[in-house]
């Protein structure tokens, strides 16, 4: 089922009425779209919604495949706005296009990569998809920030990410290198971290610079 | 990897002209005590990244020929980022060493060697040092040092300088230093060599350094390589530029990080079969008393004991109270000066020329009195605690504990070092600031140390002259403190610039070897004496001259008002004017007009404030004009002198309005 722009637009429209606002159902006078537009129809052909006295109900197939689509939604926002940066109104609209990729396993991918984020920067919440269900059950942190880990804890260096070209650069000399075992030693009143056989201190905003998986 | 013999120059070498053999490595590695023990010449240890900035040069006679050593200052990797690094690199770019000794840890030999491949690569005369083995086999590990040297192709000798192990293998190692064809050149990524030789075949200069290894450099985006080139290239350089750009543009997404982990790669082939490490971890001791050192809950009562029998104990009470009491009291007043006086005065018959030496303010009877009767005793003291703490590893720990105070004062951790050497000497710790990363943090750091950070020499003499009046002692130390956090707090808000950032190599902790505390006491009493000494006299003769001329007089008369306002006798004006040559000399000045009975609490406690407030002394006015330029200098200057009468006009009001310490 590969569904139109519009068609996964007024299913996001219905989710959010429905689910978050408590609503039973959907005017379509809200939509930017008239009532006879042929989404509608697509969406009625799936069974995924019905249509009665002009106002736009679920089906139950409808509020999964809704859910979905809100999720491949919002991570699309903090897609753009956090690894992109692009932000403002442009960020929506980029993230408005974007969100219609995200299928067939996509959406699965970019959670991931984004580590399973559970709202979207306007901070909605971000409907849970299976990966985020077995990353929790597995205790799979996934690549978080240096910060993120507690004293005594293993991991691997996964990435720096950081604008300062320079810093970069030092850390990357005393051998915080993506592939690098480390231990975080300590991370009060600064962060004490073991690479190899040295100690290195840094601040709060180094070590959220520096991701690590576990 | 594959032999590349090719450009390689032959090194020439007639035994009747110097060669030069230079010590590279990470900070905290042996290098100077690898020096020390080379030379047998004095430079500082340090257990401190970042206490040798300057490059220290010595000499030695192996097999008859003469060999000058040089040290540099840490450096993490042939493309510099911070000052030291680029201290260290000059060296390399400019000074054609015959022999480049790379120096690195055992323990970390994965992460060093990669700066090893560098030196390589650049073509240099590289002969490795693989130091504190002995630590490396107390952890288990071992490293075989004769496969290294296969792979690596170049001289590789196992050490432990401080235990004097290797020493004799690694000058032998220098002396019959030949260059051989066996250097290994090691490969990068297809790509990468691609890259580099897209650049390295377009230039035509003559170098030091390989043009591999300069395409690299280039290819970084370094700034220093770079002006090197384009002076080299001359016409040629817009040709190679274009290059350089085009391929920094290709690969700008991760160029510095592909180079690393490529490098990386490298390493980790070379090091396969040469380093192992044991299954399970071996905790040290050291460690153990790292740990102690670094957690709040213990480090802070641990700092307060370090501060309380190092500072307070043995600096304060020993120091300055016993030692000085001896020499200045028993030796000086009591023996020397009388006895001076008496032969000054038998072989000069003229009054004049006798106030010169054995006067009031005499060179003998004044300046010497205080050099050594005064100072000596205090900054010999502080010296030898600082130098302990400095071997033990302590400092870079302080530094992360209090990481999070200083960036209130737009300061990191890091300058909690020039501060704590400020109580030493302000003049020497406004130098260490160079080892700040931005001009930021150096400007707030030389502020604070000019304005609220009394040196030892000083503090000595305020604590005695206070001691007897614990209210007093307790104002004076509540308005430097207030002064340090409102100054640290303003200008972290009013100058411009972004917040530093804190990262920091902590060295093992380790037990300061006996010798190694000696050596770096002396050497910095050596420093502050060829530096204050000259200062005393001047002081002393201008003074004389002040006298005789009538001119001190008529001096003292104009600050007269200014000496009302604040509410102190006019005499006192005399320790400013002591105060403008040596902060200490003041405070010294100070002492005797409270033992003359011209002073209450009140005043004295004034003055005190006022005096360490003061503009600095001549020569840490010098330093910071050297460090900062005169224009900056100029603007510290003046506002901490506008501060310290401020504070001191308001402090006696506050005393007079409260009644306290009356």
């Amino acid at each position: 089922m590969k569904l139109s722009e519009k068609a996964e637009e007024i299913l996001e429209a219905l989710w959010i009425v429905v689910e978050e606002e408590g609503a039973a159902f959907l005017d379509p006078v809200r939509m930017k779209f008239p009532a006879d537009d042929p989404a509608y129809r697509e969406l009625t052909g799936y069974t995924l919604i019905e249509l009665k006295q002009g106002m736009v109900y679920f089906r139950p197939e409808g509020r999964e495949e809704g859910m979905k689509t809100i999720r491949r939604h919002r991570l699309a926002e903090r897609l753009v706005m956090d690894v992109f940066n692009i932000r403002g109104q442009d960020g929506d609209d980029k993230a408005c296009q974007f969100e219609h990729l995200l299928n067939e396993g996509a959406d699965t991918k970019v959670c991931t990569m984004l580590n399973h984020p559970s709202t979207c920067p306007h901070g909605k919440p971000i409907p849970p998809g299976d990966c985020c269900t077995e990353a929790r059950s597995t205790g799979d942190l996934g690549v978080v920030p240096l910060t993120e880990f507690k004293s005594g804890q293993e991991g691997e260096i996964a990435y720096i990410q950081t604008e300062d070209g320079k810093k970069m650069q030092k850390l990357m000399a005393m051998g915080v290198l993506p592939g690098n075992k480390i231990v975080l030693v300590q991370a009060f009143p600064s962060y004490v971290f073991r690479v190899g056989f040295s100690e290195f201190a840094i601040d709060s905003t180094l070590a959220r610079e520096i991701f690590v998986r576990k | 990897m594959s032999k590349c013999c090719n450009g390689i120059p032959e090194t020439t070498t007639a035994s009747s002209i110097v060669r030069k053999v230079t010590l590279v490595g990470n900070p905290n590695v042996g290098k100077s005590v690898l020096f020390n023990a080379l030379t047998g010449a004095y430079v500082t240890v340090s257990n401190y990244p970042g206490t040798s900035v300057e490059v220290s040069r010595g000499r030695t006679a192996i097999n008859g020929d003469a060999w000058e050593v040089i040290d540099t200052p840490g450096m993490y990797s042939i493309h510099t980022i911070t000052e030291e690094e680029r201290v260290a690199r000059e060296i390399l770019l400019h000074e054609t060493p015959d022999v480049v000794l790379h120096v690195l840890d055992a323990r970390n030999l994965e992460r060093m060697l990669a700066m090893t491949i560098q030196l390589i690569e650049a073509e240099l005369p590289v002969v490795l040092v693989v130091n504190i083995l002995d630590e490396a086999e107390r952890m288990g590990l071992t490293i075989d040092l004769d496969l290294l040297r296969q792979k690596l192709g170049i001289p590789v000798i196992g050490a432990a300088t401080a235990r004097k192990r290797g020493i004799e293998e690694i000058r032998a190692a220098i002396g019959g230093y030949q260059r051989g064809c066996e250097q290994q050149c090691f490969l990068y990524s297809r790509l990468l060599e691609h890259d580099i030789h897209e650049v390295a075949h377009l230039m035509r200069g003559e170098y030091l350094l390989s043009r591999r290894s300069l395409a690299l450099l280039l290819l970084q985006q370094d700034e220093e390589i770079e002006s090197i080139v384009r002076e080299r290239e001359g016409e040629g350089y817009a040709v190679v530029a274009a290059m350089v750009k085009k391929i920094a543009f290709e690969r700008r997404e991760s160029f510095h990080l592909d180079l690393s982990l490529e490098r990386k790669e490298i390493v980790r082939r070379i090091i396969n079969g040469v380093f192992r490490a044991p299954d399970k971890r071996v905790v040290t001791m050291s460690e153990r008393m790292s740990r102690l050192a670094v957690q709040p809950l213990t480090g802070i009562p641990l700092l307060l004991a370090v501060l309380y029998f190092g500072l307070y104990q043995f600096v304060g009470v020993f120091g300055a109270g016993t030692v000085v009491d001896l020499l200045e009291g028993k030796l000086f007043e009591g023996l020397f000066n009388p006895w001076i006086t008496g032969v000054v005065t038998g072989i000069v018959p003229w009054t004049v020329i006798q106030e010169l030496f054995v006067g009031e303010y005499g060179i003998i009877t004044l300046g010497l009195r205080y050099a050594v009767g005064i100072i000596l005793p205090i900054v010999a003291t502080f010296f030898i605690f600082f130098s302990f703490l400095e071997d033990t590893g302590y400092f870079p720990r302080l530094a992360l504990l209090v990481d999070r105070i200083f960036k209130h004062f737009g300061l990191t951790g890091r300058a909690v070092i020039p501060m704590v050497l400020g109580f030493g000497c302000d003049t020497m710790a406004t130098m260490v600031t160079r080892t700040l990363e931005t001009t930021r943090e150096r400007i707030i750091a030389t502020v604070l140390l000019a304005l609220t950070i009394p040196c030892s020499a000083q503090l000595g003499v305020i604590m005695s002259l206070l001691s007897k009046y614990p209210g007093a002692l307790a104002v004076w130390g509540g308005c430097l403190m207030l002064l340090f956090l409102v100054v640290g707090l303003l200008s972290a808000r009013i100058l411009p610039g972004e917040a530093p950032m804190f990262y920091m190599e902590l060295p093992p902790m380790r037990l300061p070897q006996f010798g190694n505390v000696v050596t770096k006491t002396y050497t910095r009493m050596q420093w502050y004496f060829l530096e204050i000494l000259p200062l005393f006299v001047l002081a002393s003769v201008l003074l004389w001259l002040g006298k005789i001329t009538g001119f001190f007089e008529k001096l003292v008369a104009a600050m007269a008002p200014v000496m009302a306002s604040i509410g102190l006798p006019n005499d006192a004006a005399v320790s400013f004017i002591f105060g403008f040559f040596r902060r200490d000399y003041g405070a010294a000045g100070l002492y005797e007009l409270q033992g003359k009975g011209l002073m209450d609490a009140r005043q004295l406690t004034v003055a005190a404030v006022t005096l360490t407030l003061f503009i600095p002394c001549v020569a840490q006015f010098l330093i910071m004009k050297k460090e900062r330029g005169w224009k900056v200098a100029g603007v510290i200057g003046l506002l901490v002198s506008l501060l310290a009468f401020g504070s001191g006009y308001v402090l006696n009001k506050a005393l007079l309005l409260t009644g306290l310490l009356t």
